[in-house]
């Protein structure tokens, strides 16, 4: 199982580490989003990967690591996706304003500055 | 300890005084004037208070710790040699406003002025007054800084700035080599604290990095005291105002690097390395200086070039690695003070009475000016070294001793006679320039002005400092002497040598020198005046070697060439080649970090594979592939797989017992796709076309497919090392036990999320609002190109409206059902899966698909959302959570909770960290409708005026 998942997150960053390369604007975005998935994943595995352990607490009880879902994982990519969401609305409207300005999708801001 | 608020006094007025002064109004200044000069005379006064404990010849001393572990403390000291310098930069100081005080034009910013004038007597005071080399080191720069603001003060005119900028690059240089040799010394000694430095000059001498220390620090020195090859920057500062050339470039600035050469002369001077640095710089600007100040015209061109002449003397006495020489240079560095002072003030008076500085068009004005023209020419003879004035002792003594230093053996040594003679003559003959150019002569009339005595109080400084010369060239043992006695042995201890300070030595060697130099500087002066008289521009000889040119023409090469050829050789402004370099370096780096253990795989048994989450991420990574593929020319498809493997990611997140995870990466799936999907219409058309790929553009993709796999393959093997071991016993167990005891909640990760950790919450929601308060302020100038402004073809044939006929109805149908499960989601999230995020976003999809089926017009007819309340609202309610924990003695963010029973409803938490989520909810909501809307917007607003759609164009692509 943890196999899968590494090869998961694997392919979901190399995917995205090939669009972070690309020249155009929106090849960028679908990138960091796939990115985002492989980190976020990455970050989970950190509680590792319980199977039927659950994650709420039964009324009056202090929890135990040992029978519960690790929570601490979860919170923080809980806070990731928020945020990731955030910043691909940002670069959304950051790339349709270079768009108007430029008036092409080169993430240079125009084809063919090549040195 | 009075001392220690004495000295802390001196260093803190004039600090403390630049704040006020600066904070005065523009026309204030009388206030100013009486401020500043109130100011120098207290760090005078203090200065005289703790004299006493000095007279011994020991040293007041306070010591406040700062970071004692790394021997940095703020230590003040202050010994016989300090308060020489101290004493100079408070009385000068004092003499200097009051001159300036009439000096100054009314149109002139004064408060600036003065603020100026009293933080670098502060930190010239910190400078003199130091006891830690670190210490020091900073109040060096900040006398390099404060000097380069007050010659740059009339910052319109091209020659202050200019001047100030070369000051502050030669000075501040020469301070980044004092830090680096000041660092070398106290790693030598082992402590940066000056006492402990000044018992280890054995220690220093005989290191393997003495040679290394002593260059950088003398770098620091020879630059600040303008020495040659560093001399230029002074003669450019004269742009400065008067007053400050006559405080800081006679008594106080250029006076802090012979200052430091002296401080550290007993552990580092009697090497041969020490003389030769020293004594060949020296010796060549006591030269050099003193000959090109005889061409000068300008009357404080004169002034500056004979400032470097007389610190090149100084310098060579440190050289000679003698005490009496020792004497020599302490006495002289008072003396030149006060008549090179003086000078200046008179240099000003003329400038301001008559409108020019130019010898050449001065004349005559001993008429006229009678009492300054008198004044002047003491002091111009003190320069000269004319005895009975104080100039002509320390000149003697200079003679002494360089007729001493000529029995060694080397060359430097036996033409030191020689030098001082010829120097010595040239004194006396630009000292006659400076007099006989401007006081005598006819009265040409040929002055802008009509030149007048200056006002009463404008000539008392320079009367002072006159008097001064005077009294010290005619009794020097019973003024001047007690306190160079005291001077001298806190520097040279036991080692004090017998002088003398007569007047009078009998008919000797020496007084043949100083009687030839009188002499031949008249005969020169007498030669030279047909020079004078056609008034041209240079000096002979030395027209072709022109410091300045030399130093703009490296400034151009550094900061311009050199940087460009670098910038083009090493930088790119090109995206992709930044992120490839970034990505490459990202994964050399890890590379590098694993290559010594190697990446083993852990021990810990590994869980069973389960067919399902193997299909689900066969799905989702052929998804994130094809996504990779396709985002150049296919965008809709490639946004589509993109939540494919959003998906994948999400039934990832159930499987593995992460509700909350799973909801709120479900919401914020359907959320961006719906953005992407408004911005996807006003991107370009790119059309695949045949051919459109070149050789190198499949080779470059090659490469970038190859640091991808590398990438992703690097990423798997760390991830599954990292899986293969246990989890170590984190923070987890602390949140896990203590979540419904202390935060009343079941739901672990919404407790963190609003209680334990509400505070990174708080900061997150601020960030998600402005985010949408960013994309909002963008979208308002958003220009779109001109080809997409255009209605799409699917609308304008109506067809889109009929495709979405029957889900509208649905849509509109489901509206109040999704309401009604975000704010269950929302009351929820303490104890089950969901809480304030997937509440907030789950109403704003509901929102969303309202402007899905209605269009914007129909929504907004019939319902206002407004976004910005729900934002503020959200945030208030947060942050005002968070602070009424404060009203009940409770830190920031502190929650309480109860149960309220509500019947048949059941039992709802009534934590106040649901308050909180609530806040986070409305803020949620708010951003993600705000943004949604605004991209959502601007197919309405430039529609409104759109021209007629012009022909479609398809871009080629090309990579």
């Amino acid at each position: 199982m943890e196999l899968i998942l590494a090869l998961a997150i694997g392919v979901l960053g190399g995917s995205g580490v090939w669009l972070l390369m690309r020249p155009r604007t929106f090849q960028l975005i679908i990138g960091l989003s796939l990115l985002s998935y492989a980190v976020n994943l990455f970050i989970f595995s950190m509680g590792r990967f319980p199977v039927g352990k659950p994650p709420i607490l039964e009324p009056g009880m202090r929890g135990d690591p040992a029978v519960f879902a690790d929570p601490l994982p979860q919170s923080l990519v809980l806070t990731a996706i928020v945020i990731g969401f955030a910043t691909t609305a940002l670069f959304l409207v950051v790339m349709l304003a270079a768009r108007g300005l430029t008036g092409g999708d080169h993430v240079d801001g125009q084809a063919g500055r090549d040195r | 300890m009075p001392d220690a608020l004495y000295l802390s006094a001196a260093i803190a007025l004039p600090f403390l005084g630049a704040l006020v002064s600066a904070l005065l109004p523009a026309n204030a200044r009388r206030w100013e004037a009486w401020l500043a000069g109130g100011v120098a005379l207290a760090a005078l006064l203090m200065v005289w208070l703790c004299y006493p404990a000095v007279t011994g010849g020991g040293a007041a001393r306070v010591e406040i710790p700062w970071v004692p572990q790394l021997g940095l403390n703020l230590v003040l000291r202050m010994d016989g040699f300090a308060a020489v310098f101290a004493v100079m930069v408070a009385g000068i100081g004092f003499l200097v406003v009051l001159y300036a005080r009439y000096y100054m034009s009314s149109d002139d910013p004064i408060p600036r002025f003065f603020a100026f004038l009293l933080a670098f007597m502060g930190s010239m005071m910190g400078l003199v007054l130091s006891g830690n080399l670190i210490q020091l080191v900073f109040f060096w720069e900040l006398t390099s800084l404060f000097s380069f603001l007050l010659i740059g003060y009339w910052q319109h005119s091209a020659a202050a700035r200019d001047g100030a900028r070369m000051a502050l690059t030669v000075t501040a240089t020469g301070g980044l080599a004092l830090f680096a040799g000041m660092l070398l010394l106290g790693h030598i000694v082992g402590s940066y604290d000056l006492d402990v430095v000044l018992e280890s000059g054995n220690l220093i001498r005989e290191h393997a990095l003495y040679l290394p220390a002593l260059v950088l620090i003398l770098l620091g020195a020879l630059t600040k005291s303008a020495q040659f090859p560093f001399h230029f920057w002074l003669p450019q500062a004269m742009a400065a105002p008067t007053p400050v050339s006559a405080y800081l470039h006679s008594a106080t600035l250029v006076k802090a690097g012979i200052f430091l050469m002296a401080r550290l002369w007993p552990v580092m001077a009697g090497t041969d390395e020490w003389f030769w640095i020293l004594g060949s710089a020296g010796m060549i600007t006591l030269i050099l200086g003193a000959y090109v100040a005889i061409f000068q015209h300008d009357v404080k061109g004169l002034l500056a070039y004979s400032t470097i002449s007389h610190l090149g003397l100084i310098t060579l006495l440190l050289s000679l690695n003698s005490p009496l020489a020792m004497v020599a240079a302490i006495f002289h560095t008072m003396n030149h003070a006060t008549f090179k002072a003086s000078l200046f003030m008179a240099a000003g008076i003329i400038d301001h009475e008559t409108g020019t500085r130019d010898i050449r068009r001065l004349s005559g004005l001993n008429k006229t000016m009678p009492f300054t023209a008198r004044l002047a020419l003491v002091a111009a003879a003190a320069m000269a070294g004319v005895p009975l004035l104080n100039g002509f002792i320390s000149k003697e003594m200079f003679f002494t001793e360089a007729l001493t230093a000529s029995t060694a053996p080397t060359l430097l040594h036996s033409i030191m006679p020689v030098a001082a003679t010829i120097a010595g003559i040239f004194a006396v003959t630009y000292s006659l320039r400076f007099i006989h150019g401007a006081f005598f002569g006819p009265d040409t009339g040929d002055m802008p002005k009509v030149p007048h005595e200056p006002p009463q109080f404008m000539r008392v400084p320079v009367e002072v400092l006159v008097f001064g010369c005077m009294v010290v060239g005619i009794l020097p043992a019973a003024t001047i002497g007690p306190f160079l006695d005291v001077a001298v042995r806190s520097i040279l201890g036991g080692e004090t040598p017998e002088y003398s300070l007569a007047v009078w030595h009998g008919v000797n060697l020496p007084l043949v020198m100083s009687v030839l130099a009188l002499i031949g500087g008249v005969v020169l002066y007498r030669l030279l005046q047909r020079h004078f008289s056609t008034g041209v521009e240079g000096t002979p000889l030395l027209r072709g070697l022109d410091g300045r040119r030399i130093f703009d023409q490296a400034m151009v090469f550094l900061s311009w060439r050199f940087a460009r050829t670098l910038e083009r050789l090493l930088g790119t402004a090109r995206l992709q080649m930044q992120l490839r370099l970034m990505v490459v370096v990202c994964f050399g780096a890890a590379a590098l970090a694993l290559l010594p253990q190697g990446l083993a795989l852990g021990g810990v048994q590994l869980t069973r594979v389960d067919p399902v989450v193997g299909l689900i991420w066969a799905a989702g990574g052929l998804s994130a592939i094809g996504a990779a593929y396709q985002a150049k020319y296919h965008r809709l498809a490639a946004l589509i797989l993109l939540g494919g493997a959003g998906l994948a990611t999400c039934l990832t997140f159930v499987w593995f017992s992460a509700p909350d995870l799973a909801v709120t990466q479900l919401l914020v799936e359907v959320v961006t796709t719906v953005l992407l999907l408004l911005g996807l219409r006003w991107m370009p058309k790119r059309i695949e076309l045949p051919g459109s790929d070149r050789l190198l553009a499949r080779l470059r993709r090659y490469r970038d497919f190859g640091i991808a796999v590398a990438a992703g393959a690097g990423l798997t093997a760390i991830s599954y090392a990292t899986m293969t071991r246990a989890s170590p016993d984190g923070i987890s167990r602390h949140f896990l036990e203590r979540a419904y005891v202390e935060g009343g909640g079941t739901n672990v990760v919404n407790v963190i999320l609003v209680d334990f950790r509400g505070f990174d919450t708080l900061g997150e929601i601020t960030v998600l609002g402005i985010v949408a308060l960013t994309v909002f302020a963008l979208l308002r100038r958003f220009r779109p190109a001109p080809e997409s402004i255009g209605m799409p073809d699917q609308q304008q044939a109506g067809e889109a409206r009929d495709w979405l006929a029957v889900p509208a109805v649905t849509m509109r149908l489901l509206f109040p059902v999704i309401c009604l499960v975000a704010f269950y989601l929302l009351l929820r999230g303490h104890d089950l899966p969901g809480g304030g995020f997937a509440g907030g976003l789950m109403l704003s999809i509901g929102i969303l698909l309202q402007y899905m089926a209605g269009g914007t017009r129909w929504v907004e007819d019939h319902l206002r959302v407004h976004p910005l309340r729900w934002m503020a609202a959200g945030l208030l309610l947060a942050a005002g959570t968070g602070t009424a924990a404060l009203f009940f003695g409770r830190p920031f963010l502190t929650s309480y909770f109860a149960y309220a029973d509500l019947g048949i409803l059941g039992k709802l938490p009534m934590a106040s960290a649901m308050l909180f989520d609530i806040g986070v909810f409305a803020l949620v909501f708010g951003a993600t409708v705000l943004m949604l809307i605004a991209i959502a917007h601007q197919s309405v607003r430039s529609q409104r005026a759109a021209p007629p759609p012009p022909p479609s164009t398809a871009l080629p692509g090309d990579d």
